[in-house]
């Protein structure tokens, strides 16, 4: 493997979790609701994967279950803060708290056990390829996944009579309403689809990226990943490009030490950080391009009056 | 407000509080963890040996810990709290631990304090500490003899001299089987994550290096290893079931007989202050099982044991020549305890830059 | 027939005291009931984990030391939370404030004295002000979404003071450690009661007076809970939304500051690499669980630290797990979230469901 072919392997690897996760708060964003619960919802997919995995010995069976424990952490920042009308900024930190804790206490027996990895998958001939060969076709199943789920995603959002209705909630819910769709069903359903995608990036983490199972392993990347839905702008084409981006950076600045650039490494460790608020200063300042794409009731709680 | 205080600490008192009257006869002996008890690294090294103590001891001690303790006034009231609940000996495990530990110390001359690889002392204080350099010496001589590359990578978590000291001794142990041998080092600013130390295994085998060890926690360098077909070393215990085909040897932490002898004398009344810094002579610190390793090597890494075990051998013998070209101790000398713990040099050979 | 959330006319005020006691209780009953299929005796882990702290002296001055940074932040946050403006990096701020304040000590050691204090006091404030006034002058001048950028400055903070505390800081006498050189007595907040209570729960009960009297009784106060609510009768009222967002940053990123430098001189006694276990974030839970008023946060502050109390009690006693202590933080902020909705909206039970939904807002 050349030097180049590895670092864009990698870079691919540290961007899918941001890209599962990041997919799923798009939708949620789309529907007008700023979960900020996404780091406590990777942290319970990690978890269950892991565990799920564990006891079943089949991968497979850990990603079917890190989905479902992703959407039930999300099902219950979705009746507080849908169903009770809550604060979503607060109910967002909530479930951060929540799920930290919880995964930690689920994965009590699993800390120190080995995970099982999820196999490669190796087409012969072409994932001998130079360069192209391991990058587009020797990944693992769940990079296939998030490709296949961002443009699916896309399509949902723009190509369907779903995602033009789940667009519309988002941009005005009052008009919506009116118009007989229920907001609240559908920000329900869109919360959850959240839920599901941080769970599989968790499961990302807990069994492909490092395959055990650790407290706190998240490492704050639910909190890059609603950056991002930023950075793109709420667009899934965009994401796909910043989630690598944001793999790139994280990656460069490991291999910039070990050349020995002599830059201390807390400067470099910022640099991802620093890069998304400027990367939000230049989108939000551009109001045009942010209006069309912002969803208007983003984070704005809706109940019918009457 | 003191005497609001002492209105209801006289109320607590009324309630008839029971703590700490009931273990009258038993010894309590506790620990103060800077991670969760089973962190599968450093904090669980101290975990094994606090179980050690309650097999060995029996009826005698009854244990308990506090884990995830932050380093900072957190951790003052956590040792203070043990201190109070009644605890004859308390150890406090991490380095951080060291100034709240010398200032509960202060107040409860009747408790023993012990403090893992920190250098202040009380009359209740002792501090202990494992010369973990001299399995990194052993793994550098491994790492030379094994590396086709001719170049090892390093992830290490923080600058202080307990892991400079790390990697001058694993560069000086390869230095003694290859004078070229190159070392690229990777910080990432954490003890512990997985991800991030899996990100920089796959950064420095990118760069070249085919052999990897590590002073951060996590097994996921070797698992990184392992997946690569490359090699590498566990930390803190044997990491040989995450990666069965990539670990050469782990230098294993073993607290448990250094505890067992300080409660016990503890129990006996002859603890007394002392510095103690053990090494693998005293079992503190053992090489886990030599694996995928050709023969030769591995009589090699048992020789340059037991010579180390004997004495004949100190990883930083004379000359030992700094990055920069001083000669820090001439041929013949040995660097000595105290250059040893405030370490803050690289030796000759290294190209990194120390972060200063 | 369904169940439907129904605005009330008017908010109701027995549900405003009642809410947090609601959600108090309610957690208790979830954690009982955890415990007991844990196999764990309910009523002891309880007791140890919220009665046994206030039974000691030791352990009540310990409760509010913990306490203060937290209600100090928390005031701070809720001035934002008020006026709608979405700050979660108070412990970037909080850094900022430690790291600034501690300047003085670390360049000019020989310094000491009331003069001394009373400047690094002033240069913390200033510190986690000038740090807040980064996200707000982003969302002022160029609209950017104040949630993720203070959550993004929150790294940026606590990696510089990492790489000062490390590096140029780092006390030429420690053994290579990463720590500042620790401060004399004349550099730190005089003990006023007990032996480790500081002048800093003065300043934070003080805080708190002034927060009541501030949102109670003055036009600011009246301003910006009018901007929070609604910010365009805000502007038609001629109050300009970006003064207030300014303003509530500056109070919010100068009280975060505040509790960083009283920590660097009080507790710690020097500059660490790291001067706060998440007192930044702990005090969102706080700000909300006190409803946003300044009593109400100093009881939510209080049972807070109560709580990390109890866990490391429970540690120690019954070897329950520290995450115990996070579950149960979240779990109490989600019940305090769902009660606190019945305050503006009451439960109805609808017969026909076609025709609520006629009217839009």
């Amino acid at each position: 493997m050349t030097m180049m072919e590895g670092i864009l392997l990698t870079i691919v690897t540290a961007a899918t979790p941001l890209l599962f996760a990041a997919i799923g708060e798009l939708v949620a964003e789309r529907a007008g609701v700023l979960n900020l619960g996404v780091e406590g919802m990777m942290a319970i997919g990690a978890v269950c994967g892991f565990a799920a995995t564990a006891v079943t010995g089949m991968p497979i069976v850990g990603v079917l279950v890190a989905m479902i424990g992703g959407m039930l952490a999300a099902g219950l920042f979705g009746i507080v803060a849908l169903f009770f009308v809550a604060n979503q900024n607060a109910t967002g930190v909530a479930l951060t708290l929540f799920g930290l804790g919880l995964s930690g206490l689920i994965g009590d027996r699993f800390v120190g056990m080995p995970g099982i990895p999820v196999p490669r998958v190796d087409i012969p001939g072409l994932s001998d390829l130079p360069i192209v060969g391991r990058l587009v076709f020797g990944q693992d199943p769940l990079v296939y996944l998030a490709v296949v789920l961002a443009i699916g995603t896309w399509w949902f959002l723009f190509r369907t009579r779903g995602g033009l209705v789940l667009r519309a909630v988002g941009d005005n819910h009052g008009s919506a309403h009116a118009l007989g769709f229920s907001v609240i069903r559908t920000r329900f359903l869109a919360v959850l689809f959240g839920g599901l995608c941080a769970g599989l990036g968790g499961a990302y983490l807990s069994l492909v990226y490092t395959p055990q199972w650790t407290p706190m392993m998240t490492g704050g990347r639910g909190w890059i990943a609603l950056a991002l839905v930023v950075f793109a702008s709420w667009l899934p084409g965009r994401l796909v490009i910043g989630a690598l981006l944001f793999g790139g950076v994280s990656i460069l600045q490991l291999h910039a030490q070990a050349i020995g650039i002599g830059i201390p490494s807390q400067f470099l460790s910022m640099l991802p950080y620093i890069v998304t608020v400027i990367a939000l200063v230049i989108i939000s300042r551009n109001r045009t391009l942010l209006s069309v794409n912002t969803p208007a009731c983003l984070g704005r709680a809706f109940v019918p009056d009457s | 407000m003191r005497r609001y205080l002492a209105i209801l600490a006289a109320a607590a008192v009324a309630a008839g509080v029971a703590t700490g009257a009931e273990a009258a006869d038993k010894l309590k002996a506790c620990w103060v963890y800077v991670g969760p008890h089973n962190d599968g690294g450093y904090s669980e090294g101290h975990d094994r040996g606090r179980l050690m103590v309650e097999k060995e001891l029996g009826d005698k001690v009854e244990t308990s810990f506090v884990e995830n303790v932050p380093e900072g006034p957190d951790a003052e009231r956590a040792i203070e709290r043990l201190a109070r609940s009644g605890c004859g000996i308390i150890f406090s495990t991490s380095f951080g631990f060291m100034d709240p530990t010398v200032k509960v110390a202060a107040k409860f001359p009747d408790v023993k304090f012990e403090h893992a690889t920190g250098y202040k002392t009380a009359p209740n204080l002792a501090t202990y500490n494992s010369r973990f350099y001299e399995g990194r010496y052993i793994l550098g001589q491994i790492a030379a003899k094994m590396s086709k590359s001719g170049t090892a990578g390093y992830i290490v978590s923080f600058p202080i001299p307990e892991v400079v000291m790390g990697i001058d001794a694993f560069m000086l142990g390869a230095q003694s089987i290859n004078p070229d041998f190159k070392i690229k080092i990777v910080w990432v600013n954490s003890w512990f994550d997985p991800a991030k130390e899996a990100d920089a295994a796959k950064a420095l085998f990118d760069q070249g290096a085919d052999i990897i060890t590590q002073h951060t926690d996590s097994p996921a360098p070797l698992q990184v290893a392992q997946e690569r077909g490359l090699h590498g070393f566990g930390q803190a215990h044997d990491m040989i079931s995450f990666a069965p085909k990539a670990q050469y040897t782990a230098i294993v932490d073993t607290w448990g007989p250094y505890y067992v002898k300080r409660v016990n004398a503890v129990l006996d009344g002859t603890w007394k202050s002392e510095q103690t810094w053990d090494g693998l002579k005293d079992g503190i610190l053992e090489m886990a099982p030599y694996t995928n390793l050709p023969d030769d090597v591995v009589a090699m890494a048992k020789k340059t044991q037991a010579d180390i075990e004997s004495g004949a051998l100190h990883p930083f013998k004379g000359p030992v020549i700094k990055q920069d070209g001083t000669e820090v101790v001439p041929a013949g000398g040995v660097v000595d305890d105290k250059t040893l713990l405030g370490l803050n040099w690289y030796v000759k050979g290294i190209d990194d830059k120390l972060p200063q | 027939m369904r169940i439907v959330l129904e605005k009330r006319l008017t908010p109701s005020r027995s549900m405003q005291y009642l809410s947090p006691v609601v959600a108090i209780l309610l957690s208790l009953a979830t954690f009982f009931v955890i415990f007991l299929l844990a196999g764990i005796d309910p009523m002891r882990a309880l007791y140890i984990y919220f009665v046994e702290p206030l039974t000691a002296l030791w352990s009540i001055e310990d409760l509010l030391v913990k306490a203060v940074p937290i209600i100090l932040i928390a005031i701070g946050l809720s001035f934002c939370y008020q006026s709608a403006v979405w700050n979660i990096g108070a412990e970037g701020q909080l850094a900022a404030g430690a790291l600034a304040g501690a300047a003085i000590p670390i360049l000019f050691p020989t310094l000491q004295g009331p003069a001394v204090i009373t400047a690094m006091i002033l240069m913390g404030i200033a510190g986690g002000m000038a740090y807040a006034a980064i996200p707000a002058i982003l969302k002022i001048r160029f609209n950017a979404n104040e949630t993720l950028t203070t959550l993004m400055l929150v790294y940026v903070a606590n990696l510089f003071l990492d790489y000062m505390a490390r590096g140029p800081w780092r006390d030429p006498a420690g053994f290579n450690f990463p720590n500042s050189r620790p401060f004399d007595e004349g550099q730190m907040l005089p003990v006023i009661a007990g032996e480790s209570i500081r002048l800093s729960i003065i300043f934070m009960l003080v805080a708190v007076v002034v927060a009541w009297f501030m949102t109670t009784k003055t036009m600011t106060g009246f301003k910006i809970r009018v901007l929070g609510q609604s910010p365009r009768a805000g502007s038609f009222g001629g109050f300009s939304r970006n003064k207030m967002v300014m303003l509530t940053f500056l109070i919010s990123g100068g009280l975060a500051g505040l509790a960083g430098i009283c920590e660097v001189m009080g507790p710690i006694g020097l500059l660490r690499t790291s001067v706060s276990p998440g007192y930044g974030f702990t005090a969102i839970i706080v700000a909300f669980l006190g409803r946003l008023h300044p009593f109400g946060i100093l009881i939510a502050g209080l049972l807070l630290a109560l709580s990390y109390m109890g866990g490391e009690g429970a540690q120690v006693a019954i070897g329950l797990s520290d995450q115990t202590t996070q579950v149960f933080q979240g779990m109490l902020l989600f019940y305090v979230l769902a009660c606190d909705s019945f305050i503006y909206y009451r439960l109805r039970i609808v017969r026909q469901p076609a025709l609520d939904a006629a009217t839009v807002r």
